[in-house]
C-alpha cells in the first residue's frame, strides 16, 4: 500500500508498504530516517520514540499505514533549518549524556515533550516521565543533569516540531 | 552531585588531556544522524535471517529447504555444508560451529540463514525451513559437567600453609544468576562483496581485527580479502568480542553477489552472544580475634556453556582475584569453568571478579557479624595497600587505596530521609505503600579488578598519526582500529594528540582494519594500551618534525610543540608549524605494549600474571518494603581512584554507568534458563534498570598516578561494576536482617515466601 504523512515538516510518501510494517520500520527503512532507533521493537525501551501528530509513541508499536494523513516528527526533526540544535540536544551534548547514543534519539523526543508540558520538572517528575526510555550506559546521572539545564534555557524557537499538546498521561 | 576532581595543569591547547572536550561524534548522536550498524543501507540490499535451535541439544538427522527456497523474494538458504573455510570459530579455542551440522549443543544455536529481498520474507523462509532434530538430553547442572570432567579449564591458587587454621571461621555458599549485557544496539552489520572476491563487512564489534582473523578463516580467504569497518556500536559491555552474524553475513553476501544486512530483533539478541557466568561459590574464611584474614579457601564454578568463548580467562579472573582487595597470607582457591548445554557465557563487563566480589564480600560481612566488627572497619583491617602480596605472588607494585576508598565513601553525607513524595518508596509510580513496613539499611563493599590482557598475552595497540598543514592551519589525524563503543574513545585519542602535538585540530579517522590491530575493547584497557600507541605516533611525529626542523637549526634538546609552533622548554617560540611543515605532512606509525605479564603456574596459580589492578568502593542505601519484597536504592556512593582522568567528564560515566549495570544484577537482572531453555529473553521479562530504579550517586574520583601507565592512568570501566552488586545486597540484609547468598535478590526471598 501507499502511505503519506508529514514527517519532520515534509510531506512524504512512501510505496510498497506491507500491512505488518511499523511505523518504525517505514521511517527508517523507506524513507532514509533512521535516526529513531530500534533496540526492542517491542515497546519497551522507548528508542525509538517520536511525535505522531503531537504525542510521542513508541514508533515500534505504530502500524506504518496508521501515519497515512498524520504529522510525524522524529530526533531529526528537531534540529533547526539552520542545523543548530535544540536546546535538549545541546543540553545532552554539552552535560555528557550522550555515551552510545543508541537511547539518545528517543530521550530526547521524551525530554523534549516533558519539557513543553512542564516547564521546571522536579526530579521526581523527570524519572517518571523519563521510566519509558532505557539508557545502558549513562546510569541516567548525566541524562538527570541534561534535563534540569535543558529546562533552565529558553525554549528553542527553531525546531519543526509541531505545537505540542497540552498536559494528560501519554 | 559529584565532586571536583583534582585540578589538573593544562596545556596551551584546549581540549587537550584533563579536559572534558564535547565528544567529536555527540552532534551526530543528538541529532539522529550517527550511523550505527543496523542504520547501514546499500543499493540491491538484501536481508539475512538465522535459523535456530529450539533445543538445548539435539541430533540434526536432516535439514529440508525446499520450501524456503520457494518462497518468492528469497536469494540463498545456507547451511553448515556451504560454508567454504573452517567450520568453526573462538575467541581462544575455535569450537564454535558457523552452523551446526550434526548436533546443536544449546538453544539458539545457528543452524541456517537465508537471504531475501525483504527482512520478513527472510524471516518467513527461515521459519519454513525442515530440520529433523533427535532431542538429547542436555547437560544444563555446571557441578555435574564438572563431576563428569566437561570443563573449559580449572585454575588453582595456592598460597602459604594449605591447612592454616583460625579462630573464627565463617563459611558460605553464594550463587550469581546468568547476567545480560543488554545493550541497546543490536547486533547488526552490512557485507559488501567486493570486485576481489572478497568483501567489506561494516560492523560493531569490539574488537575489528579478532573478527577479521576468524570471519576470514571461516570463508576460507585470506586475511587482506576480509576488510572490516567499524559502523557505530550502540554499547558492548563484553557482548561483542565474540562474533555474531559477521561470518554468516559474508557468507550470504558472498553467494548472492549483492549486499547483505543482519540485525537482530531484541529476542534474538539474547541468543546471539554470551552472557556473564553464573557461578556457585563455597568460600570459607579464617580469621583472628582481631578480624585479620588467616586463610581463605574458596571452590568457584561457573558455568560456562556449551562453547569456550573466554571462559579461560574468565576462570583465571575469578580465581586470582577471588579472595578481593585484601591481605590473605594462606589461600587455597579452586576455580573451574564447565562445559554444558545452556547458553554460552563468556565476556561482560567485569569478567569474572564479579561473581567473586558477591563470594568475598558477603563473606567479609559475615566475619564482621561474628567479631562484633563495623563492615568498613574489618575491610580496613584486612585492605591491601601498595607492596601487598596477591595470592598468586605477585607485589602490587602501583597505588592500592583500598582503605581510603572506603573511608571516602563511609564518611559522605548519608542520603535524607524519604522526603515524603509517595514516589520515593518502594514501588515508586505504583503506589504500593506510604511508608509503612518499609525498613532503611545501608551496606558497603570495594573490588580488584585486573586491567588489559593478563598472563602473558601480547598485548599491543597501533596509532598512525599525520601531522599536515591544511588551509593553512595545522591538522592531527589519528587512526587506529580501537573499537569507540560508546565510552568516549574517540575523544581521548584526540585529547592526547593535542596534548603531545600543541595542535588544536584533531581529526580521529574512522576506525577499520586498514591500521595495525588495536587490540579489543574490554578488559578496561583502550585508554591504556591505544592511549599509550597514540601518544608513542604522536611523540614520534614531534620528534620528526624537530629533526626537521634541527637539520636547519642545530640540535632539538627540550623543545616541544605547542600552540601550533615549535617552542623551547620555557615556552619561546623557535619556529612555526607551517614554517617547518610546509606542503610535506609528518606521519608515523607505532605499535604500543604494555609492560609484559607471565603466565600462572598450572599448580600452583602463582605468577605475575597482570598488568595492573583498579579498585572501587561502594556504599549503598537503600528502603525495602519488608511485606512485599520490594527494593528501592535511595542513594549509592562510589570512590575509585583512576590515576589519572583523561576525561573527567567520561570517568564519570563510565563510573555512573558501571555501578547501574551493578545495581541490575544485584535486583533485578537474570536471564533465567531452565532445562537449557530460556525463559525471559525480551526487555519485557529480563528487566534493566530504570530511570526510576537508579538513584542519585555520588562519586570520588582519586587520581593517584601508576608510574608503569601512560599518564599514570588506570582502567575505569569495570571496577564500578564489581562491587555495586555486593553493596546494594549488603545494605539489604542490613535492612531485614536475612541472609542473601543468590543475586538478583528476588522480591519472594525477602518477603518469606522462598
Ligand atoms: S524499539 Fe520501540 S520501544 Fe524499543
Ligand atoms: S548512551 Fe548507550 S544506551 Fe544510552
Amino acid at each position: 500500500m501507499r502511505v503519506s504523512c508529514r514527517v519532520n515538516g515534509e510531506q512524504r510518501e512512501a510505496d510498497g508498504v506491507w500491512p505488518g510494517e511499523s511505523l518504525l520500520y517505514l521511517l527508517r527503512e523507506r524513507l532514509g530516517l533512521p535516526g529513531a532507533k530500534n533496540a526492542c521493537e517491542q515497546g519497551e525501551c522507548g528508542s525509538c520514540t517520536v511525535y505522531l501528530d503531537g504525542l510521542p509513541v513508541c514508533a515500534c508499536l505504530v502500524a506504518g499505514g496508521q501515519a497515512q494523513g498524520r504529522e510525524v516528527v522524529a530526533v531529526e526533526g528537531l534540529t533547526g533549518p539552520d542545523g543548530g540544535l535544540d536546546r535538549v540536544q545541546h543540553a545532552f551534548l554539552q552535560a555528557g549524556a550522550v555515551q552510545c547514543g543508541f537511547c539518545t534519539p528517543g530521550l530526547i523526543v521524551a525530554v523534549h515533550d516533558l519539557l513543553a508540558r512542564v516547564s521546571t520538572p522536579t526530579d521526581a517528575d523527570i524519572r517518571e516521565a523519563l521510566a519509558g526510555n532505557l539508557c545502558r550506559c549513562t546510569g541516567y546521572e548525566k541524562i538527570m543533569d541534561a534535563v534540569r539545564s535543558a529546562a533552565a534555557m529558553p525554549p528553542s524557537t527553531a525546531a519543526a516540531c509541531p505545537a505540542s499538546r497540552p498536559g494528560g498521561p501519554r | 552531585m559529584t565532586t571536583p576532581m583534582t585540578e589538573t595543569s593544562r596545556g596551551a591547547v584546549t581540549g587537550g588531556v584533563g579536559d572534558s572536550p564535547v565528544r567529536p561524534d555527540g552532534t551526530l548522536k543528538v541529532t539522529g544522524q550517527f550511523a550505527f550498524s543496523s542504520d547501514l543501507s546499500a543499493d540491491g540490499m538484501l536481508w539475512g535471517a538465522t535459523l535456530r535451535s529450539p533445543y538445548a541439544r539435539a541430533r540434526i538427522r536432516g535439514i529440508d529447504l525446499t520450501a524456503a527456497l520457494a518462497l518468492p523474494g528469497v536469494r540463498a538458504v545456507l547451511t553448515a555444508a556451504d560454508v567454504p573455510g573452517a567450520g568453526s570459530y573462538g575467541l581462544e579455542v575455535a569450537d564454535q560451529p558457523v552452523l551446526a551440522a550434526d548436533e546443536v549443543s544449546y538453544q539458539g544455536e545457528p543452524v541456517a540463514v537465508v537471504a531475501a529481498d525483504h527482512p520478513e520474507t527472510a524471516r518467513r523462509a527461515a521459519a519454513r525451513i525442515v530440520v529433523d532434530y533427535e532431542p538429547l538430553p542436555p547437560v544444563t547442572d555446571a557441578e555435574a559437567a564438572l563431576a563428569a570432567g566437561d570443563i573449559f579449564r580449572h585454575v588453582p591458587v595456592r598460597r602459604g600453609d594449605a591447612h592454616a587454621t583460625a579462630e573464627v571461621v565463617v563459611s558460605g555458599v553464594y550463587q550469581v544468576g546468568m547476567q545480560d549485557q543488554a545493550f541497546l544496539g543490536p547486533e547488526s552489520g552490512l557485507a559488501m562483496p567486493t570486485v576481489d572476491g572478497g568483501v567489506d563487512l561494516y560492523i560493531a564489534t569490539q574488537w575489528l581485527h579478532v573478527d577479521q582473523r576468524q570471519v576470514a578463516s571461516c570463508l576460507g580467504l585470506p586475511v587482506d580479502r576480509v576488510r572490516l569497518y567499524l559502523a557505530g556500536v550502540g554499547g558492548a559491555f563484553g557482548a561483542r568480542e565474540d562474533l555474531s552474524m559477521q561470518v554468516h553475513a559474508c557468507l550470504l553476501a558472498l553467494r548472492t553477489g549483492r549486499p547483505v544486512k543482519m540485525v537482530y530483533g531484541r529476542e534474538e539478541s539474547f541468543f546471539g552472544h554470551v552472557h556473564r557466568h553464573p557461578a556457585l561459590m563455597r568460600y570459607e574464611h579464617g580469621a583472628d580475634r582481631d578480624g585479620r584474614l588467616v586463610y581463605v579457601k574458596a571452590h568457584i564454578v561457573l558455568d560456562g556453556g556449551a562453547y569456550a568463548s573466554s571462559t579461560p580467562a574468565v576462570v583465571a579472573n575469578a580465581a586470582t582475584l577471588g579472595v578481593g582487595p585484601y591481605e590473605v597470607p594462606n589461600v587455597v582457591m579452586d576455580a573451574y569453568g564447565a562445559r554444558t548445554n545452556n547458553p554460552p557465557c563468556g565476556a561482560m563487563r567485569g569478567f569474572g571478579a564479579v561473581q567473586t566480589c558477591f563470594g568475598y564480600e558477603s563473606q567479609m560481612d559475615k566475619l564482621a557479624a561474628a567479631l562484633g566488627l563495623d563492615p568498613v572497619e574489618i575491610r580496613r583491617r584486612n585492605a591491601m595497600t601498595t607492596g601487598s602480596v596477591m595470592p598468586t605472588g605477585q607485589v602490587v607494585d602501583g597505588p592500592a587505596p583500598v582503605a581510603r576508598l572506603l573511608e571516602l565513601v563511609r564518611d559522605r553525607p548519608a542520603p535524607l530521609a524519604a522526603s515524603g513524595d509517595p514516589r520515593e518508596w518502594p514501588g515508586g509510580v505504583a503506589n504500593t505503600t506510604h511508608g509503612e513496613s518499609v525498613v532503611r539499611g545501608v551496606g558497603y563493599a570495594i573490588g580488584i579488578k585486573n586491567v588489559c590482557f593478563s598472563e602473558g598475552f601480547d598485548d599491543y595497540s597501533t596509532a598512525r598519526v599525520r601531522l599536515e598543514m591544511v588551509g593553512g592551519e595545522p591538522v592531527v589525524l589519528v587512526h587506529t582500529a580501537a573499537a569507540e563503543v560508546g565510552q568516549g574513545l574517540v575523544t581521548l585519542q584526540a585529547q592526547i594528540a593535542r596534548t603531545e602535538l600543541g595542535v588544536e585540530r584533531v581529526v580521529v579517522a574512522a576506525a577499520d582494519t586498514t591500521v595495525g590491530s588495536a587490540g579489543s575493547s574490554s578488559a578496561s584497557r583502550q585508554s591504556y594500551v591505544t592511549g599509550g600507541a597514540v601518544r608513542a605516533a604522536c611523540q614520534a611525529v614531534r620528534d620528526g618534525v624537530l629533526a626537521r626542523l634541527g637539520a636547519r637549526a642545530g640540535p632539538a634538546d627540550g623543545l616541544r610543540l605547542a600552540g601550533g609552533m615549535v617552542v623551547t622548554a620555557s615556552g619561546v617560540a623557535v619556529a612555526d608549524l607551517a614554517e617547518v611543515l610546509g606542503d610535506d605532512p609528518v606521519e608515523e606509525t607505532r605499535q604500543w605494549r604494555h609492560r609484559p605479564t607471565h603466565p600462572l603456574d598450572p599448580r600452583t596459580g602463582q605468577g605475575d600474571a597482570h598488568v595492573q589492578y583498579a579498585f572501587a568502593a561502594h556504599r549503598a542505601t537503600v528502603d525495602v518494603d519488608v511485606e512485599l519484597g520490594l527494593v528501592r536504592v535511595v542513594e549509592i556512593a562510589t570512590a575509585q581512584d583512576v590515576g589519572k582522568a583523561i576525561n573527567p567528564q567520561a570517568v564519570l560515566g563510565q563510573i555512573h554507568g558501571g555501578t547501574a549495570q551493578g545495581l541490575g544484577l544485584a535486583l533485578m537482572e537474570e536471564l533465567r534458563v531452565v532445562d537449557g531453555l530460556v525463559r525471559n529473553p525480551s526487555f519485557t521479562d529480563y528487566l534493566i534498570p530504570t530511570i526510576l530504579d537508579v538513584p542519585p550517586m555520588t562519586v570520588d574520583v582519586l587520581e593517584l598516578a601508576d608510574p608503569h601507565a601512560p599518564y599514570g592512568l588506570r582502567g575505569v570501566g569495570e571496577p564500578p561494576t564489581i562491587s555495586s552488586t555486593p553493596a546494594v545486597v549488603a545494605a539489604i540484609r542490613a535492612a531485614t536482617g536475612l541472609a542473601l547468598s543468590r543475586v538478583p535478590v528476588r522480591p519472594e526471598y525477602l518477603t518469606g515466601a522462598v
